[in-house]
């Protein structure tokens, strides 16, 4: 874990974005977990054992890899791509759960629920579970369950119960509703794992935090294979975990820039987007203030993306704030040009990686090209792309007996 | 004293909750009249948002019925001024935060004042995040009415009861919104430490649906809210005249029994 110097943190904000907008019956929970964590961030047995569960458990340091083929294809800037796929359950999403679950085992809880998009944070929040001997439930929207019903049985081999969430847009947000609304019911013995770097003060910097490994590792790899900063990272961003991993310990060397990609769906003219940062508008909702996509009466919109990952119609309020002050940029990437780019990257690199990820591949394919052969890009490869193979072939057209 | 806390003197008080728009704009108007008839002291009428995340799957369902009948804040302001031309119930509304940051919070609570709204009621602004919106509440004249739950801890009780005005809403038990059989909660020992600060009323709601809760609630707090209840007699009516004989017959069993409560109290 690695705390990164950003005063803005202070009490939950980010500037305006940020805070504790969230039924009185959690507030005292929350305060607990922000004063917990306050505690274990500085303990050294704590870090101790998370450094080595990270190690010896989640196979970290990831890899910072070469992509040649990439780089000599696009003919332009070197590309490297940080390899948080290699890690044990296939993304970077174990990073925090790690972090999470510890805390929440020092907190002298039993019983762990988290939401999931795309399944990848359900599935690290069942795998730590298991290895703590934890209780897992997690909460699934259903039009999720249906799309990446390999990660739902993941979870069920892992011992946890799997909910799928049948209000309002079936997604992770309604995901979200129902976990939070279980914590409220339950929050003695439990805790909630959140899995992006949303929600109520403290989970932002939390999983900030515990993402936060990504660009300490890659900003140390990058200076021993090149002697110098990247001139851009990349990272798809959903609610923005591993975006905001990929970037913390970046924030402070203005040289280097920061890009988030969105996912367009459809195009972000269309309603069939998720594309918040493009297209919503300060609001307060899931615990924080932020931007949102929303109807001008503050009715969080229905989001659409082929990725169940970044399916989300809000973003972390750290980005809100870095887009705010223009410090990192975000692009919005369709549908057609994330598949596009999932297969190009199997293709040109052989590597499978997830539909999320393939988002801030598309952004690479076009930005690297209109950069001098000097420069550096590092794009996160966030997880890998299993889960994803059934739902491309369709998308395709080919239809696959599972 | 404002219109809110008078209302608690006279007697328990009886606080009903119903969704604007559920199901349509006339209905509303119809039932909140017929609930201020048949007895409630006060009235809150929940603004629908789309993500209830502090309210269980009945009023959810009633959220979705006012969506349904394309229901807007702006709209909702006019079923306020439509009821208003027939009774003059107190009222406050019930919504979650974005909803008035959204409209803005001077706008909002000016336009509250205008109807003659008295207050707001907003699961997720606890007190932490309260003081963005306090000054045009005070300007206007709107009283922030505060929840406090079962978990919230003695000194973090009295820190949100000392800034209380008109009443105090008191959570009965974890969970979201929704009708319960037991309610657990030590309430007795919660609402001392409440009184221990603060004169303005508390009023029970989560859960409470029998007149016999009515009562025992009635005992321990200054009065009592049904929300789901209510709105159950809604979702079921099959037609705008039966629910509002439903809501008539409901409200007279409650108040009936929370009148002995003050009776006896007396």
């Amino acid at each position: 874990m690695q705390e990164t110097n950003h005063e803005k943190t202070e009490n939950g904000r980010y500037g305006e974005y940020g805070g504790q907008y969230i039924p009185e019956t959690l507030m005292t929970e929350l305060q607990k977990l922000t004063a917990a964590y306050e505690h274990y961030k500085k303990d050294s047995e704590f870090q101790t054992e998370l450094h080595n569960l990270l190690n010896n458990y989640a196979n970290r340091p990831s890899l910072l890899y070469f992509a040649e083929q990439m780089t000599k294809d696009l003919g332009g800037a070197k590309i490297y791509l940080k390899r948080e796929d290699l890690n044990h359950t296939g993304a970077h999403k174990i990073n925090n759960v790690l972090g999470q679950a510890l805390l929440a085992k020092r907190m002298g809880k039993t019983r762990v629920i988290a939401e999931t998009g795309a399944g990848q944070h359900g599935v690290a929040t069942a795998t730590v579970a298991a290895l703590f001997g934890m209780q897992c439930e997690i909460y699934m929207g259903k039009r999720d369950t249906d799309r990446q019903a390999l990660n739902v049985y993941r979870m069920k081999l892992l011992g946890a119960k799997v909910h799928s969430v049948t209000t309002g847009s079936m997604v992770l947000k309604d995901a979200i509703n129902a976990a939070l609304q279980e914590w409220t019911q339950r929050c003695d013995d439990t805790a909630y794992i959140m899995g992006s770097a949303t929600g109520p003060h403290p989970f932002p910097m939390m999983v900030r935090d515990f993402q936060s490994v990504i660009s300490k590792e890659s900003k140390a790899q990058i200076l021993k294979a090149e002697k110098r900063l990247p001139d851009a990272i990349v990272a798809c961003v959903g609610g923005g975990s591993n975006a905001i991993g990929s970037f913390a310990n970046y924030i402070d060397n203005p040289e280097v820039q920061l890009i988030g990609c969105e996912a367009a769906g459809k195009g972000i003219e269309t309603p069939l987007t998720a594309a918040t940062l493009e297209r919503g508008s300060e609001g307060i909702f899931h615990g924080m203030k932020s931007i949102f996509l929303q109807d001008q009466d503050g009715q969080i919109a229905p989001v659409y993306s082929i990725s169940a990952g970044l399916d989300y119609p809000g973003v972390g309020p750290e980005h809100a704030y870095l887009a705010k002050t223009g410090r990192a940029q975000y692009v919005g990437i369709t549908d057609d040009e994330a598949v596009d780019a999932f297969e190009y990257i199997a293709k040109t690199e052989g590597i499978i990686c997830a539909i999320e990820s393939a988002h801030a591949v598309a952004y690479v394919k076009k930005l690297a090209p209109k950069m001098r052969k000097d420069q550096i890009i590092i794009c996160n490869l966030s997880g890998r792309g299993d889960k994803d193979v059934a739902a491309i072939a369709k998308y395709r057209g080919v239809n696959i007996n599972e | 004293m404002n219109n809110l806390t008078q209302v608690f003197k006279k007697r328990k008080a009886f606080i009903s909750f119903v969704v604007a728009g559920d199901p349509n704009f006339n209905a509303t108007v119809a039932h909140v009249v017929a609930l201020a008839n048949a007895g409630s002291d006060i009235v809150e009428l929940g603004i629908p948002f789309s993500d209830p995340v502090a309210d269980g799957p009945e009023i959810q369902a009633a959220d979705l019925r006012a969506f349904k009948d394309h229901t807007t804040t702006e709209r909702v302001f006019e079923m306020v001024t439509a009821i208003r031309e027939q009774t003059q119930v107190p009222l406050v509304f019930l919504t979650y935060i974005n909803i008035v940051f959204k409209y803005g919070y001077e706008a909002f609570t000016k336009r509250c004042a205008e109807l003659g709204v008295s207050g707001l009621v907003i699961p997720d602004l606890p007190l932490e995040e309260q003081d963005e919106l306090r000054p045009f509440a005070d300007q206007f004249g709107i009283n922030l009415i505060p929840l406090i739950a079962p978990t919230s801890p003695v000194e973090r009780i009295q820190k949100i009861a000392k800034k209380a005005t008109g009443f105090i809403y008191v959570v009965s038990s974890m969970g979201v919104t929704g009708v319960r059989n037991d309610i657990q909660t030590d309430l007795k020992a919660l609402i001392e430490n409440i009184r221990q600060v603060t004169d303005v009323p508390t009023a029970i709601g989560f859960g409470i649906h029998t007149p016999q809760q009515a009562a025992t609630m009635a005992e321990l707090a200054d009065g009592v809210i049904v929300g789901s209840a209510i709105v159950h007699q809604i979702a079921s009516g099959s037609t705008r005249q039966h629910t509002d004989l439903a809501l008539t017959e409901y409200v007279t069993q409650v108040r009936t029994a929370i009148d002995k409560v003050s009776i006896a109290q007396n």
